[in-house]
C-alpha cells in the first residue's frame, strides 16, 4: 500500500518551515485532526473521518475553520468603478450588507479566481482562495483605478464556516439568535459569543449556514463556544476533506479543479454571474466572441451507473474517442455512488464512459446539484 | 483481533499462512490511515503473481493506493463480501476485511516478512 495522501494522524508538520498557521491550529492538533498543508496552510484535511463528517454537515452542523481564505478590502470614491472593471458580476447591484458570487477573468476570458464580493458600507470586501490569494493581489492592485484603496486584511482575519441545517440552533445558543433574520447571501456585523464578527449566511456546503469573520485574538472563543453551545446538536469540527465531497455532491467549482485559467465562464455555466450587458470589464470581449463562435465543450456532471470512483483527470470516452475530462471526481457519501463533474465535446451524444486506470466505467449525465435536499436557502 | 502469527510487508499488507496457503489484506493501521474505503479493485481468481506486483487497487474518498503482493503465488479466492461492504477492511482489517487467498509458490518466501512486533516497529519508525 502506498501513496496514502494525508499525513500521518497526529502529524504535526514541521512549522520551521514556511506553512502558516491560522489562529485554531492548536485546537486542530489537540482535536488529533490529520493536518497538511493546503495553500501554505497546516489545516485539518479531517478529524474522524471524511464520510463521517461529512453526514454531521447534512444532518445537524459541522464547523469548518477556513481562516487560510484572503480577504481584500477596496475602498475610495472609484472602488465601485475599480471592482466592475475587474469582476464578472455586477457589483452596483450590491446593496449594504449583500454578498455575491463573482468572478475576476484575464483579457482572454480565461479564469483568475472564484471569489464573494460584500458590499459593507463603502467598501467592498473580497474573499478569494487561498491558493490564488498572491495572484489575485497582484492582479487587483495592478488594475485598481485612481482613487481606490487596497488593503489586505488576509492576515487579520480568521474565518469560521458553521454549516448544517441546525446553525441557527446553535447561533442561538451562543446568544447570536439575531442572526436568524438573516436572508440567504447577507451579512451583517454582530455580536458571536460576546465577540464583534461579521456573520454572512453563505457557504459552500448546500446546506443553511453562516460564514463568520473575525478578528484572529477572537477565533479561539468563537469556536469553543460554538462547539459548546452546539454539542446537544453534536456539532463538531469537520476538515477540508468533507468540504470537498459536500461542494462537489452541489456542482460547485472549485478553483484548480474545475475552473482555471483555460477556461471561461462561458464552457464552466457561470455565465449567471457575468453580467455582459453591465459594461466593459476585464474579458468580457473574448467572452463574448467565445459564444459567438460556438462552444466547443461545457461543463457537465455525471454519475457512474457500477462501483468505481471517478478523479481528476480521467478521461471521459463516447464511441472509443475521449470526448472529455473529469474535473472533480469523488465517492459521493450522500448518494453512496461515484460522482463527477468534467468538460464533455459540445455535440456527445450517446452514453459515456470514464476511463479508470484500465478500465472504462459507464456513466450518465445527470443535472446539478447531485444532491437535492440540501436546506440551504435560496434567495 | 490478535495480529500473533502474521507476518507484514513494509507496505503495510499481512499475510496469515496456513499450509501452502495464506489469507492476505492491509494492516490495521494502513486502513486508519487511508481513512474511509468506498472501493476495491480486486484480481481475478488464478491470476498468477510474483512478490511486488499489483495486486489489488484500495480507494479511499480522497485517496487510491495500490496494493502489492508479498509474495509469488497465485489468486485462489478473492474476497466477494468487499464488492457491497468495502470499509469492512476499516472494521475488521484482520478478519472479515481480508482481500486474497494466495497459493504460495515458495512458502520460505514468508521468512523475509516481518512479524507483528517487528510491523509494529516499523510503523512507529
Amino acid at each position: 500500500m502506498v501513496a496514502c495522501v494525508f499525513g500521518r494522524k497526529g502529524y504535526v508538520l514541521n512549522v520551521e518551515t514556511s506553512v502558516a498557521k491560522t489562529a485554531l491550529y492548536d485546537r486542530h492538533v489537540a482535536a488529533d485532526a490529520r493536518i497538511v498543508d493546503f495553500a501554505g496552510y497546516a489545516m485539518p484535511i479531517q478529524y474522524r473521518g471524511i464520510v463521517d463528517e461529512h453526514r454531521r454537515v447534512r444532518s445537524t452542523a459541522g464547523l469548518f475553520d477556513v481562516s487560510h481564505m484572503g480577504e481584500f478590502f477596496l475602498s475610495g470614491s472609484s472602488a465601485l468603478e475599480s471592482l466592475e472593471r475587474i469582476a464578472t458580476n455586477r457589483a452596483s447591484a450590491l446593496v449594504d450588507g449583500r454578498v455575491q458570487y463573482s468572478a475576476m477573468c484575464y483579457e482572454n476570458g480565461g479564469f483568475i479566481d472564484d471569489l464573494l464580493v460584500y458590499r459593507l458600507g463603502d467598501s467592498y470586501m473580497l474573499v478569494v482562495n487561498a491558493a490564488n490569494k498572491a495572484k489575485d493581489l497582484d492582479w487587483v492592485t495592478s488594475h485598481l483605478l485612481p482613487g481606490t484603496e487596497f488593503r489586505d486584511a488576509s492576515d487579520e482575519t480568521a474565518l469560521i464556516a458553521l454549516q448544517g441545517p441546525r446553525s441557527e440552533d446553535v447561533l442561538e445558543a451562543v446568544g447570536a439568535g439575531s442572526f436568524a433574520s438573516l436572508g440567504y447571501y447577507y451579512a451583517a456585523r454582530g455580536d458571536v459569543a460576546g465577540r464583534t464578527a461579521l456573520v454572512s449566511r453563505t457557504g459552500y456546503t448546500g446546506e443553511d449556514g453562516f460564514e463568520i469573520y473575525c478578528e484572529p485574538g477572537d477565533a479561539l472563543t468563537i469556536w469553543d463556544a460554538l462547539l459548546e453551545g452546539g454539542a446537544p446538536l453534536h456539532v463538531e469540527p469537520v476538515g477540508l476533506g468533507c468540504r470537498d465531497t459536500l461542494r462537489l455532491e452541489m456542482g460547485y467549482a472549485l478553483y484548480g479543479n474545475d475552473i482555471d485559467d483555460t477556461r471561461t465562464p462561458a464552457e464552466a455555466g457561470l455565465m449567471w454571474i457575468t453580467k455582459l450587458k453591465k459594461g466593459d470589464f476585464i474579458g468580457r470581449d473574448a467572452i463574448v466572441e467565445k459564444r459567438a463562435a460556438g462552444l466547443t465543450e461545457r461543463l457537465i456532471g455525471f454519475e457512474l451507473e457500477g462501483r468505481g470512483v471517478p478523479r481528476h483527470g480521467h478521461a471521459i470516452v463516447s464511441a472509443d474517442e475521449t470526448v472529455g475530462v473529469v474535473t472533480s471526481g469523488t465517492f459521493s457519501p450522500s448518494l453512496e455512488r461515484g460522482i463527477g463533474m468534467g468538460y464533455l465535446a459540445v455535440g456527445t451524444d450517446g452514453p459515456i464512459e470514464i476511463e479508470i486506470r484500465s478500465r472504462r466505467l459507464k456513466a450518465k449525465l445527470v443535472d446539478l446539484p447531485f444532491y437535492k435536499e440540501g436546506s440551504v436557502r435560496r434567495a | 483481533m490478535s495480529t500473533a502469527g502474521l507476518r507484514f510487508t513494509e507496505s503495510h499488507e499481512w499475510l496469515k499462512v496456513d499450509g501452502e496457503e495464506a489469507l492476505m489484506g492491509l494492516s490495521d493501521y494502513a486502513q486508519h490511515e487511508l481513512g474511509d474505503i468506498v472501493f476495491v479493485e480486486l484480481p481475478e481468481e488464478g491470476t498468477a503473481v510474483s512478490a511486488g506486483d499489483v495486486l489489488a487497487t484500495v480507494e479511499s474518498v480522497k485517496s487510491v493506493s495500490e496494493v502489492y503482493s508479498p509474495v509469488a503465488g497465485e489468486v485462489v479466492e478473492i474476497n466477494g463480501d468487499l464488492e457491497d461492504s468495502p470499509d469492512l477492511i476499516n472494521t475488521d482489517a484482520y478478519g472479515d476485511g481480508w482481500l486474497i487467498k494466495l497459493k504460495l509458490t515458495d512458502v520460505a518466501e514468508i521468512d523475509r516478512l516481518m512479524s507483528d512486533d517487528e510491523y509494529e516497529a516499523h510503523t512507529k519508525g
